[in-house]
């Protein structure tokens, strides 16, 4: 089994994600986005970045791509589809999640680790996680407030919270809606983020909060593999 | 260009020039592309070493870290640029060092940003320092290069002028170093990245080697404009061509664009080279010769190509969406011929472009103000309010908590961050090796004012002392030079001062400058900036230390230390005496080169064994700010005992805080024993304040919540309100 993460020009994490995948015993590869067979993988990862500069509205450009049409169909197919920062904007703008991200409430780039409460572990993403449970995991984007109509704003997977779990305006980084910081479809195999769980897998930086949402990814490409189809 | 100037072109080409040539030779005997006024006094840096391989002139300085690796190094300055523009400004200064730093073959893995301005109680001030702010983030976010550390000072001399420098790091295997030579005759010349248009004409002659006066807004045509979704391509094509050896030589196109990129290459090594501006891909139509030859545009790299390999060149360029022309090849005999049209518009001599620039050993002398400067002191008798002065400190921005900056700047992709902004030095990993790289970069504008040998040596030390507190080995220098007008004879003097003083400091720890950058002309209205050096130092730490110190890694009981000397008392140049007395004269204490060796080693020796969670230096501020903001980071009060309320505020150099629990005293003395370095046992960390004592009564106290506040808004609630 092999993840495929999808290099635009102007991804910047992809490095970063396929380093974290295969420290968690997940073969990865690089797929660049003009290449349009992705049948010799079994799940994907869409990194964080500026896909074609993002001089437009964030992941405008990016949902054009040649390779979209195979996320796409990995998708209505059940596989695992992770997008992360830039590529949760590209998930939303290609229709494949509800919503869209707008620039952080006080129009400033933020980087800093976040506290994350996990609300729900229907997904590829958190299916071994406890609802409840707090993470800290590093936050890096411009356009990060989340919002949707709320009754399409998909099933909420994680939430900005402060140490203790506890979910307030208070806690808010940049303005998303009900606080939200990672969704997933309906059926729980397409997800995103904002925050970066690939920069939280090792104590020597800070945190190994994301772990377990990265093994839950890992998990999930593994059983999509052996045919069982990742929907939770 | 000086009339001199141009009876010396007129000289060497044994005629007039043509309009063409007259531009090439404006732009690259500017002061900013020819160091003509610097250029005598570098040669005094020590640039050698063992692990030097490649040292200044190039366009990073390059070193070996053992095993085949190599790291490469540069610092620039977009002073003027900022200040004309501060978004773009920044931004572009970014694009221009990542170029500088991928050109030698290394991928770029991190920069720093040294900033200062005026004061931010200053409206103007504020959009410049945001702007600044927000180019950077912009750039290098997008980019794609996190931003780990910096500097940003606020001081009045800056309001008219501030300075932004930046500097990167970049890492390659000993294999894929390249260098800026066209190579032999028959080599093809591809220009690569952006299309060249007339943004940035002659910006290294208007706005680099210029003074500012209230007119200045004018020459914001002459401020280039960044496209870091360009450079990021940019930077994989060219990453990608070197991986599979596909280029003899390469050069960025950054000051003098065209004129430079050619030459230069083509001087290197002793060839000449034919170039058709026609084939140029450009914006915009109707460009000139001259403007072709001097546009500034961003994000274009030279490639020297071998003939046969020029198909595959190409393949990589169109692969990763690079506009790649075919400009010119390579000739020998020595010049260089320029074509538009079918008409030659130049024929000059490579190598007169870049090697036969003017120097001028301009007069110096020590400023007559400079003996009443040194005589001036306050009267100290008085003891001051220990806690309302940390108070007033810490709330000043220069002092004050520098997270709203550093947290506009991804400073962690790449997943090499161990280290990150807001510690003493930085600590980077080396992934795949047992390696990290620590980088410190450093600059205090009032203490080189007062006394720009001492100042500069200091520099040195006290970034040497950054490094070693991470674990690391001190090994290269690059410095930047931030001056006035070099035109005045005591510019002049604070400038060879400033070279003297940090070459003794380089000396006597053995350390190399690798490379730098001279910044003269940062005067406004006649009024010139404090000479302001920034050096930044990189050490290696092999193997990487486990748990490298914190500030945040302070508990309730462990011990501190101080070590290095203790008793001073001289407060000229202080945080202390700007901020609380008001005041800036006097003289500050000169450095002490083998007490700074024995300081350095035994911090180094501390990191690397472990012994203390807490190691800071004592810097700006003094010994008190440095117990502030451990405290602060730590989350925990202090109690300490001073003899004289001076040691507090002194910022004398080669000391150092150490934090531990109280089992690792022996070791502690021990190791300062061995080093022959003074361990004072100063107090000890607990409670909810700071707390000074002195014969066992407490003289100054301040809430922790009271200072924390005072630090952490220093920044924020000036620029978020």
């Amino acid at each position: 089994m092999t993840v495929a993460v999808v290099v635009f020009p102007g991804s910047n994490c992809e490095h970063d994600v396929v380093y974290a995948l295969r420290s968690l015993g997940c073969e990865a590869e690089l797929v660049w986005h003009r290449d349009v067979d992705l049948t010799a993988f079994d799940g994907v990862v869409l990194p964080g970045g500026f896909a074609h500069g993002d001089y437009l509205r964030t992941g405008a450009i990016a949902r054009f791509s040649p390779v979209m049409a195979e996320v796409r169909r990995m998708a209505d197919e059940g596989a695992p589809v992770l997008g992360i920062c830039n590529g949760f904007q590209i998930l939303t703008e290609a229709g494949l999640l509800p919503g869209v991200l707008l620039a952080n409430r006080d129009l400033r780039f933020i980087c800093r680790p976040v506290h994350l409460r996990v609300e729900s572990t229907e997904s590829i993403l958190t299916k071994m996680a406890t609802v409840g449970d707090v993470l800290e995991i590093p936050l890096n984007s411009y356009e990060g407030n989340y919002t949707a109509d709320p009754a399409e704003s998909g099933r909420v997977l994680l939430t900005y919270s402060d140490g203790a779990g506890k979910v307030s305006p208070a806690t808010n980084p940049n303005g998303s809606m009900d606080n939200i910081a990672g969704i997933a479809n309906g059926a729980g195999n397409v997800a995103g983020l904002m925050p970066h769980p690939e920069r939280a897998i090792e104590s020597i930086l800070g945190s190994t909060d994301g772990r377990v949402l990265l093994r839950s990814f890992a998990v999930s490409v593994a059983a999509f593999a052996e045919g069982r189809p990742a929907r939770v | 260009m000086t009339d001199d100037e141009f009876s010396s072109v007129v000289g060497l080409l044994g005629r007039e020039p043509k309009i063409a040539e007259l531009a090439m030779y404006s732009v690259m005997w500017s002061e900013h592309c020819s160091y003509k006024s610097s250029r005598p006094h570098l040669g005094r840096f020590p640039t050698e070493a063992p692990w030097v391989v490649v040292g200044p002139g190039e366009n990073a300085g390059v070193v070996d870290l053992g095993d085949g690796w190599l790291a490469a190094l540069r610092i620039e300055s977009h002073n003027h640029p900022s200040f004309v523009e501060p978004y773009q400004g920044a931004a572009t200064g970014v694009g221009g060092i990542l170029r500088d730093v991928f050109t030698m073959g290394a991928r770029p893995i991190a920069l720093w940003d040294q900033i200062r301005f005026g004061h931010l109680d200053d409206p103007h001030n504020r959009y410049l320092f945001s702007g600044v702010v927000a180019g950077i983030a912009g750039y290098g976010n997008a980019v794609g290069v996190p931003t780990v550390g910096g500097e940003v000072a606020f001081e009045d001399c800056y309001r008219g002028n501030p300075l932004v420098n930046v500097m990167c790091l970049g890492i390659l295997r000993a294999d894929q170093l390249v260098l800026g030579t066209a190579g032999e005759p028959g080599t093809i010349s591809v220009l690569l990245g952006s299309s060249t248009g007339r943004d940035g004409i002659g910006g290294a002659s208007v706005l680099a080697s210029a003074s500012f006066d209230e007119d200045s807004s004018a020459k914001r045509p002459a401020v280039q404009v960044g496209d870091p979704f360009q450079e990021k391509k940019l930077i994989e094509a060219c990453l990608e061509l070197y991986q599979k050896n596909l280029v003899v030589g390469i050069q960025d196109l950054g000051a003098a664009g065209l004129s430079c990129s050619t030459s230069e290459p083509a001087a290197r090594a002793g060839m000449g080279m034919d170039v058709d501006l026609d084939r140029v891909h450009v914006r915009e139509s109707d460009m000139t010769p001259g403007e072709l030859l001097m546009s500034e545009s961003q994000e274009r790299m030279m490639a020297f190509v071998h003939p046969d390999q020029l198909d595959e060149v190409l393949a990589v360029a169109e692969k990763w969406e690079v506009d790649a022309s075919v400009v010119g090849e390579v000739k020998p005999g020595g010049t260089l011929r320029v074509f538009k049209d079918g008409n030659l518009v130049a024929e000059v001599p490579a190598s007169s472009l870049s090697e036969d620039a003017p120097t001028y050993d301009r007069p110096y002398s020590e400023p007559s103000w400079l003996a009443d400067l040194w005589a001036s002191t306050t009267d100290s008798s008085q003891s001051p309010d220990i806690g309302t002065s940390l108070l007033t400190m810490l709330g000043d921005p220069s002092l004050g908590d520098p997270s709203w900056v550093y947290q506009q700047y991804d400073h962690m992709l790449f997943l090499n961050t161990v280290v990150g902004p807001g510690d003493n030095g930085n600590l980077l990993r080396i992934k795949g090796t047992t390696k990290g790289l620590a980088v410190s970069t450093d600059g205090n504008g009032r203490l080189c004012y007062l006394d720009p040998r001492r100042g500069a040596a200091r520099l040195v030390y006290e970034s040497a002392l950054n490094v070693a507190m991470v674990g690391a080995r001190p090994m290269a220098v690059v410095d930047n030079l931030n001056f006035g007008n070099p035109e005045k004879p005591e510019v002049m003097w604070q400038f060879t001062e400033t070279v003297e003083g940090i070459s003794q400091a380089c000396e006597s720890l053995e350390i190399p400058v690798i490379g730098g950058n001279v910044s003269f002309y940062n005067e406004t209205d006649g009024i010139d900036i404090y000479p302001t050096p920034i050096v930044g130092m990189l050490g290696l730490a092999d193997p990487l230390p486990d748990r490298p110190p914190r500030l945040e890694a302070g508990k309730a009981g462990m011990d501190v230390w101080l070590l290095g000397p203790r008793n001073g008392t001289n407060l000229a140049g202080s945080a202390f005496e700007k901020l609380v007395s008001g005041h800036l004269g006097g003289r500050p204490t000169d450095p002490h080169p083998s007490t700074a060796g024995a300081v350095i080693g035994l911090a180094r020796h501390l990191a690397v064994q472990g012994v203390a969670p807490v190691l800071h230096d004592v810097s700006e501020g003094g010994l008190a700010v440095a117990i502030a903001e451990i405290c602060i980071r730590s989350e925990v009060g202090a109690a300490i005992s001073f003899s004289d309320w001076h040691h507090l505020f002194c910022e004398d150099p080669h000391r150092f805080i150490a934090v531990a629990p109280p089992e690792a005293a022996a070791s502690i003395r021990a190791a300062a024993h061995g080093s022959g370095v003074a361990a004072t046992r100063i107090g000890s960390l607990g409670g909810s304040s700071i707390e000074f004592e002195r014969n066992d009564r407490i003289e100054g106290s301040i809430s922790l919540d009271a200072v924390a506040a005072a630090w952490r808004g220093a920044i924020r609630d000036r620029m978020d309100h």
